[in-house]
């Protein structure tokens, strides 16, 4: 069946909003920027007056005040953004139950089941008109078969425009705009791109997978199927909470790790940290990850995608082991280790695998137990067998831990 | 929201009856100047947003005093447009 995917933009959205709620701006140039009254502080959104001066998303406020002397600086309202993504969300939420958010102020949407409502053209006209009429603001819409052709659409026309990208017209449409219009092409995969002579989308497409993958690694064939609109990836149901981008913790350890026994104590530490934190979000993770740094703090990361997402200590601590053992030689002894959960998804969204769930439920009751006891009666409550001899185990990650969400300094974007 | 100072939204004192089906029905307002006015009729209900105040929220079409109003309750608040 052919997918229908829409991906919606909020234009200009924190810029688009304070002149909303602020009349007497709107025919001046402004920028959305922290702190105004110190020196520091970045734009972080602009208006089209802002924009046409030069301004870039992330520059400092003293840059941007050169380029436009006139610029009007205003501080974030980010309680006040955070409603405005959720009144989009409820909009979007009439047409479709399948939508991913992206940061405050894009997000996915599958219409494909939705045709009652309207081809993909007519919804994404309907939620424009509707973020007009009851929002105040603009949306800009890409109408695709594939995630990334709909998110590249939605940048092509701005503000307030639908871009259809067709299987008949990709070609034309697509192929021609530079590298790094595509998503995930950043300044670094731009870069090796056009040292081999690569600067569009078309030449990407045109490449051979192989010849990517050298250049790029496992990211080149994926970029070339992006750019042959092959991306398959389903949009998943995901809400704002999905703005923290991975859960994780690390710890630098009393005394340096010396063999496998001593990662494995310590990781289930970090595991079940990781996996009650999840839990707690309601967060399932796909990758896990590690990161090992060596008594001479050499350090490096590794990560997997697992089978199935999890937010388990017990599947978590497997992972990492297994990562782990599969890419430390122990010429050093290990000062700290960190364990992660990263590509998130809604716990209990995804399919889950036939033969594995009776003992995947099993662990699942087991933990959520572990998690009330903890908070009854403290972490120390109740330990894993495994960690009761150990000199290793007075660590309480989950309880020391500092959280590190993708703000919205992590979405700066246009 | 008062670090919005917008001269053409103007917040208002509104009685106001929650009913049986639990919709939030305005009866009366009252102006700055103290003067009340009481909604003669509700003509529709929807979200919309105010350009000319600047903001969104509940908007309630108002029959008041023979004229119709926008009446809009948002975050717990309610103002109108300043005509």
């Amino acid at each position: 069946m052919k997918r229908v995917i829409l991906h919606s933009d909020l234009n200009n959205f924190y810029a688009s909003v304070e002149c909303l709620y602020r009349p007497e701006l709107r025919s001046k140039p402004v920028a959305v920027g922290g702190d105004p009254e110190q020196r520091h502080g970045i734009v972080l959104a602009k208006n089209y007056l802002a924009k046409a001066t030069g301004i870039k998303t992330g520059e400092a406020l003293w840059q941007a005040r050169q380029k436009c002397p006139g610029l009007v600086i205003v501080p974030p309202n980010f309680p006040l953004y955070l409603r405005y993504s959720r009144l989009a969300r409820k909009i979007y939420a009439d047409y479709t139950d399948q939508v991913e958010s992206f940061g405050l102020d894009e997000a996915w949407l599958d219409v494909t089941g939705s045709h009652i409502l309207g081809d993909g053209v007519q919804i994404a006209d309907k939620i424009r008109e509707r973020m007009k009429s009851e929002l105040g603001v603009t949306v800009s819409v890409g109408v695709s078969w594939n995630k990334i052709f709909a998110k590249l659409g939605s940048d092509l026309k701005k503000p307030d425009a639908t871009t259809v990208i067709t299987r008949e017209n990709y070609r034309s449409i697509v192929w021609p705009l530079p590298t790094e219009e595509l998503l995930y092409v950043g300044r670094a995969t731009k870069r090796k791109l056009y040292n081999h002579g690569i600067t569009t989308i078309s030449g990407i497409a045109g490449a051979e997978p192989t010849y990517l993958k050298s250049i790029l690694g496992k990211w080149g064939e994926m970029l070339w199927a992006f750019a042959n609109g092959l991306d398959a990836s389903p949009v998943t149901r995901m809400g704002e909470e999905s703005l923290v981008k991975s859960v994780g913790n690390s710890t630098t350890t009393p005394r340096d790790l010396v063999d496998e026994e001593d990662v494995s104590q310590v990781t289930y530490v970090l595991a079940e940290s990781v996996a009650a934190r999840l839990r707690e979000s309601g967060l399932e993770a796909n990758i896990i990850e590690i990161q090992v740094r060596d008594n001479e703090l050499f350090s490096f990361t590794r990560q997997q995608k697992q089978l199935r997402a999890t937010n388990l200590a017990g599947e978590i601590h497997d992972a990492a082991l297994k990562i782990f053992k599969g890419s430390y030689d122990w010429e050093r002894p290990i000062r700290s280790i960190g364990v992660r959960g990263c590509d998130l998804v809604i716990a209990g969204s995804q399919q889950p695998i036939l033969f594995d769930d009776a003992q995947h439920s099993k662990l699942e009751k087991i933990e959520t137990v572990v998690d009330d006891l903890r908070r009854r009666f403290g972490h120390f409550a109740v330990q894993r067998a495994a960690l009761l001899n150990s000199d290793l185990n007075n660590i309480n990650p989950k309880d020391d831990h500092i959280i590190h969400p993708v703000g919205p300094v992590g979405y700066l974007k246009g | 929201m008062e670090e919005y100072n917008n001269p053409s939204k103007v917040y208002v004192d509104v009685l106001a009856v929650f009913n049986q089906e639990g919709e939030l029905r305005p009866l009366a307002l009252k102006w700055e100047d103290g003067r009340r006015y009481p909604v003669d009729r509700v003509i529709d209900v929807r979200q919309a947003a105010s350009l000319k105040a600047g903001g969104t929220g509940i908007r309630y079409t108002c029959k008041i005093r023979g004229k119709q109003t926008y009446l809009f309750f948002e975050e717990g608040r309610w103002w109108v447009e300043r005509r």
